[in-house]
C-alpha cells in the first residue's frame, strides 16, 4: 500500500500533563496509521511521570521499519499539545523553524504556580512564543468544547480531529472510526465522532 | 489483543506485549512476577489471556517467590517465564544463584527490565551484571520484533542448555511500541510431573539441588561454553555497513535504534559499521574477532555502566596478538556517559566527535527564540500526588502530628506512589527513601537509638503491596526487639503505582479469579503490634491517631490509613463530592491563612485566581474527594455530597 508521507519518518509529539490521556491518544493514532500499512514507533514514559508531571509521547511514522522511540532534538514536524506550556516546553527541545503545533488553550497549573512560587504566563505571551517557534500554530479550545460535549477527556479526540484536518498524516474519519469501535464499542461512537468533527472544523475555519 | 491476534499481520506492539507474545509462541505455560515499572505489562498481558490459553499466571508476593514459582513449573516440565524490574533481580538473586547451580528442566526465561535514566525508579541499577556474576546467558533484544522473536528463542536456548536464560529489556523498549509480525501459536499439551527418584547427579530425573558444587559448578560453565557456540551462529547478532569501515560501533538493546538514527542524522552510514549484539553474555569470541578485525577504532554504545564495553575490552586484549591493538572510543574514554539514559542526540554527538563531523541540530537564530520562550518554562512541572489522592491527605495529617509533637520526629519512606512524599511539592515529608521495605527496616533501627540519646520519634510508611512484599520481616523485628517505631500503612487497595495489580490483600488474583484476601490488619495484630485503622480523608481523627502513636514510645505500633486510590477502577471518574469555593466566604489575601489551601495543601485541582485574589476549584481536574473543605480555616470550601 503506497501512502505518501511528507517526511519519512514523520515525527509527531503528543504532549500534556499526566492524567490528560495522551497515552491513549498516541495508541489510537498509532493504530489508525498502522492500519494504513505504515510502521509506527511510539516512545512513551509512564509510572511516576503520570503523577502530575509533563508527559510526552513520540510517534515516528515511516514506510520502512522501526525508528528510535526518542525523536532527536529539533526534529519534530508536528506537536499536538493538550496544554499550552507543555507545547512550549516540547518545542524548546524538539522544535525547528518548520515545526507546526496544535495547542489546546486550557492551562493546567503546575504545582509551582498553585503554591505561588511561579506565575503561569499570560495566554498572549504563550501564543507569541508559540508563533515564534513554529511555522504555524493552531490554538484551539479543545477542553472547552469537550466540556460542552460532556467530558473533558473528549479533548483528546478533538485534538486528533484537528491533526487529521491538517492533512500531513493519512488519518481519515473512517480510519479513526474503525479503530475507535474496536476499543470503545459502538455505544460511545456518536459523541466521539462528533468530537473528531469539531476538532477538524477548528482547523478548517 | 496481541495474544490472540493472527500470525503474519504486522501489528504495533509495546515491547512488553511483544515479549508476552513471544512467550505464548514458545508454548509457555506458567508465568509469575512482581509488578514494577517498566516490566509490569508482561505479566498483565499473559494474565489477561491465561484462561484462553490454559496458562497459570500469578502476581507473587515478591520477586524471589515469583522466581521460585516459575522454577517449580520448569522442574515439573512446563516452560515458564518470570518478569521483574531491575531491583527485583536483587531480591530474587539469592534463589537465582542457587537455581543456576541446580539447573532447570523445561525452558525458563527471566525477563528483567532495567530503567536507564531512572524514569520510573529511584535507581538506575544494572541487572545485566547478575548474568556475569551468576554465570547465566544474557540476551538483549534490539527492537520490537526481536523482543518477540528472542523471547521465543530464549525458551529453546534455555531448554537446550538446561539453564535459566536472562532476557533484558529497558524502559524505552518495554514501554515503547513498534512493528511486530506475530508468528503462529502452538498447540500446547503435556502434564506437569516432577521426577525426583533418579540419581543426585542425573539432571533430568534426580533431586534438584544447588550442590554438590564440585559437580554443578563445572556443569554451569559447560552450559555457558555451549551457549557461546550457539551465540557464534545466532541470527540476533548482525553486522551492517561497509566491509572496511572507518569506525566500528558495537551496540545492543534499544541503543541499536539510536545508532541507526544517529548515522542518518550525520549522513555517516557509509563510513561506519555497526555490530548489533543480541547475545551479550558470554560474548562469542570468533564473531567478535571477525568484526574487530574490520578496523582500528571501536565505539561501544550501551546505557549506564560499561558492561559490554568492559567485556569487549577483555576480549580485545586476549585477541591482541592476532588482531593488533584497538582504539576504543566509549564510556571510559569519555565519549558517552555512564549515568543516565542515552538518546539519538548523545550517540550522534559521540559519533560526530569520533568522525570529525560538524552537526548542528537547528539553524542558528532558533536558539535565541528558544531562550526567550524558556522564561515561561524554566520551572519544571513538579510531580505531585493526583487530585483526590489519599496520600496527600495522609501526609497532611502526619505532618501536623509531627509538628504538634514537637520533638523533630521524622518519617522513613518506602517504594510506591507515596515515595513522592520526598519531593517538596508533597511536603518533603519523607526523610529517607531506599528499597522496598527499607523504610520500616530503617525505622526499627532508629527506634533502638534512644539508648544513645536520640529523642526523635520515628515513623515509617508503607503501601499495602509493599507491606506484603518486604515490610513484614521488619515489623516482626520491631515487635520482637521492642523498637518503638510507628508504622503507617497507606492502604489504597492495590498496587497503585504500577496499575492496580492484585496483591495478597486483594480478593482477586492476576487472572481475575476470586482468592482469599490475607488480612493486613490481622497480620499486624498477630505479630503483636497495636493497630489503629483510620480513613485518611478524616483529617482530624487521623492526626489524633498519629499523635497518640508518637506519644507512646513503649512499643511498635501500626496505623492503617485506608482509602481507595483516586485512579483505581472503583473510584476513577466518580466524584464523592461537588466541591466549590464560596467567593463570599473566601477572604483571599485578607484572610490570615496566607493561602493555606493552595500554597501549602497543594492539590492540582485547587488553584489561585490572580484577578480575584481568591481560591477556585478547577472542575476539570478536581476529583471530588472533599478533603480541602477541612483544610480551609474560613470554611469557604463547600463540599456537597453527590447523589
Amino acid at each position: 500500500m503506497a501512502v505518501e508521507l511528507k517526511h519519512d519518518p514523520y515525527n509527531l509529539i503528543i504532549t500534556g500533563v499526566g492524567g490528560q490521556g495522551n497515552v491513549l491518544a498516541s495508541r489510537m493514532l498509532g493504530a489508525v496509521l498502522t492500519a494504513q500499512g505504515l510502521w509506527v514507533t511510539i516512545g512513551e514514559t509512564f509510572g511516576a511521570s503520570q503523577r502530575g508531571g509533563s508527559v510526552m509521547s513520540h510517534l515516528r511514522v515511516s514506510q520502512d521499519g522501526s525508528w528510535s522511540p526518542q525523536i532527536p532534538q529539533g526534529r519534530a514536524h508536528m506537536v499536538l499539545a493538550l496544554e499550552p506550556l507543555e507545547a512550549l516546553r516540547v518545542l524548546e527541545t524538539y522544535g525547528n523553524p518548520q515545526s507546526m503545533a496544535i495547542v489546546n488553550d486550557r492551562p493546567v497549573m503546575p504545582y509551582a504556580a498553585i503554591a505561588g512560587h511561579a506565575e503561569y504566563p499570560a495566554a498572549e505571551e504563550v501564543a507569541k512564543w508559540l508563533g515564534e517557534l513554529t511555522a504555524q500554530t493552531w490554538i484551539i479550545p479543545a477542553t472547552e468544547t469537550a466540556l460542552e460535549l460532556g467530558l473533558p477527556i473528549y479533548a483528546n479526540v478533538i485534538m486528533m480531529g484537528a491533526l487529521a484536518a491538517v492533512g500531513d498524516l493519512p488519518i481519515s474519519r473512517e480510519g479513526f472510526e474503525a479503530e475507535l469501535i474496536k476499543s470503545l464499542g459502538p455505544a460511545k461512537m456518536a459523541r466521539n465522532l462528533d468530537a473528531f468533527d469539531q476538532g477538524a472544523a477548528m482547523i478548517a475555519s | 489483543m496481541a495474544n490472540s491476534e493472527q500470525a503474519n499481520q504486522r501489528l504495533t506492539l509495546m515491547g512488553n506485549q511483544a515479549i508476552s507474545r513471544g512467550a505464548l509462541e514458545a508454548g509457555m505455560r506458567v508465568a509469575a512476577g512482581y509488578p514494577g515499572t517498566p516490566s509490569s505489562e508482561i505479566i498483565e498481558n499473559l494474565a489477561k489471556s491465561a484462561d484462553e490459553h490454559g496458562l497459570y499466571v500469578e502476581w507473587s508476593i515478591n520477586e524471589k517467590v515469583s522466581l521460585e514459582v516459575a522454577a517449580a513449573a520448569s522442574l515439573a516440565g512446563l516452560r515458564s517465564l518470570c518478569a521483574m524490574k531491575q531491583n527485583g533481580v536483587n531480591v530474587a538473586s539469592d534463589f537465582l544463584l542457587h537455581l543456576a547451580g541446580s539447573g532447570i528442566r523445561a525452558g525458563m526465561v527471566l525477563v528483567h527490565c532495567d530503567d536507564p535514566g531512572a524514569l520510573s525508579s529511584v535507581n538506575e541499577g544494572e541487572s545485566r551484571h547478575f548474568a556475569r556474576m551468576i554465570e547465566l546467558p544474557q540476551l538483549e533484544p534490539g527492537d520490537f520484533q526481536e523482543a518477540k522473536d528472542m523471547t521465543k528463542w530464549a525458551f529453546e536456548l534455555s531448554e537446550e542448555l538446561g539453564q535459566v536464560v536472562m532476557l533484558r529489556s529497558v524502559t524505552r523498549l518495554s514501554h515503547a511500541s513498534g512493528g511486530v509480525v506475530p508468528g503462529p501459536l502452538p498447540e500446547v499439551s503435556g502434564q506437569a510431573r516432577f521426577e525426583h527418584n533418579g540419581s543426585l547427579l542425573d539432571p533430568q530425573r534426580g533431586p534438584v539441588t544447588a550442590g554438590p558444587v564440585s559437580v554443578n559448578h563445572p556443569r554451569m560453565q559447560e552450559k555457558l561454553a555451549r551457549a557461546v557456540e550457539l551465540f557464534e551462529e545466532s541470527p540476533f547478532n548482525t553486522y551492517s555497513g561497509p566491509e572496511e569501515p572507518e569506525l566500528l560501533v558495537i551496540t545492543c538493546s534499544i541503543c541499536s535504534l539510536y545508532v541507526k538514527e544517529a548515522l542518518v542524522m550525520l549522513g555517516a552510514a557509509d563510513r561506519v559499521g555497526v555490530l548489533k549484539l543480541g547475545t551479550t553474555w558470554p560474548l562469542p569470541p570468533k564473531l567478535v574477532q571477525r568484526n574487530l578485525e574490520r578496523c582500528e577504532r571501536i565505539m561501544v554504545v550501551e546505557e549506564v555502566i560499561p558492561f559490554l564495553e568492559e567485556n569487549l575490552k577483555i576480549m580485545a586484549a586476549e585477541l591482541a596478538g592476532q588482531i593488533g591493538p584497538k582504539q576504543f572510543m566509549a564510556k571510559r574514554e569519555g565519549y558517552l556517559p555512564s549515568t543516565g539514559e542515552l538518546n539519538p542526540d548523545l550517540v550522534a554527538a559521540a559519533l560526530a566527535r569520533a568522525l570529525d563531523i560538524e552537526y548542528q541540530e537547528r539553524p542558528a537564530g532558533y536558539a535565541a527564540k528558544v531562550a526567550s520562550a524558556a522564561q515561561a518554562t524554566d520551572t519544571p512541572r513538579e510531580l505531585a500526588f493526583c487530585p483526590g489522592c489519599p496520600h496527600r491527605a495522609s501526609y497532611w495529617s502526619l505532618k501536623s502530628a509531627l509538628a504538634l509533637d514537637g520533638r523533630d520526629g521524622f518519617i522513613c519512606g518506602d517504594i510506591g506512589c507515596y515515595a513522592l512524599g520526598a519531593r517538596p511539592s508533597n511536603y518533603g515529608i519523607l526523610k529517607t527513601l531506599h528499597a522496598m521495605g527499607s523504610g520500616a527496616g530503617l525505622a526499627t533501627g532508629f527506634g533502638q537509638l534512644g539508648r544513645f540519646g536520640m529523642d526523635q520519634p520515628v515513623m515509617a510508611v508503607s503501601g499495602d503491596s509493599t507491606f506484603y512484599h518486604a515490610v513484614i520481616p521488619a515489623l516482626i523485628n520491631a515487635v520482637h526487639q521492642k523498637s518503638p517505631m510507628s508504622l503507617v500503612i497507606m492502604d489504597n487497595s492495590g498496587t497503585a503505582m504500577t496499575g492496580f495489580q492484585p496483591h495478597p490483600g486483594t480478593q482477586t488474583d492476576a487472572m481475575g479469579h476470586p482468592v482469599p484476601p490475607v488480612d493486613l490488619e490481622g497480620i499486624c495484630r498477630a505479630l503483636g503490634a497495636e493497630v489503629t485503622v483510620c480513613d485518611p480523608f478524616d483529617l482530624e481523627t487521623t492526626r489524633q491517631a498519629a499523635m497518640d502513636m508518637l506519644a507512646d514510645q513503649s512499643t511498635a505500633k501500626v496505623l492503617i490509613l485506608r482509602q481507595l486510590c483516586a485512579l483505581s477502577p472503583e473510584r476513577k471518574g466518580k466524584k464523592l463530592y461537588d466541591v466549590q469555593v464560596d467567593p463570599d466566604k473566601c477572604l483571599g489575601g485578607q484572610c490570615g491563612c496566607n493561602r493555606l489551601c493552595t500554597r501549602v495543601f497543594g492539590c492540582p485541582g485547587l488553584a489561585w485566581e490572580r484577578e480575584t485574589g481568591r481560591a477556585y476549584i478547577d472542575e476539570v481536574i478536581c476529583a471530588g474527594c472533599g478533603v480541602c473543605a477541612s483544610v480551609c480555616p474560613a470554611g469557604a470550601i463547600i463540599k456537597t455530597e453527590r447523589a
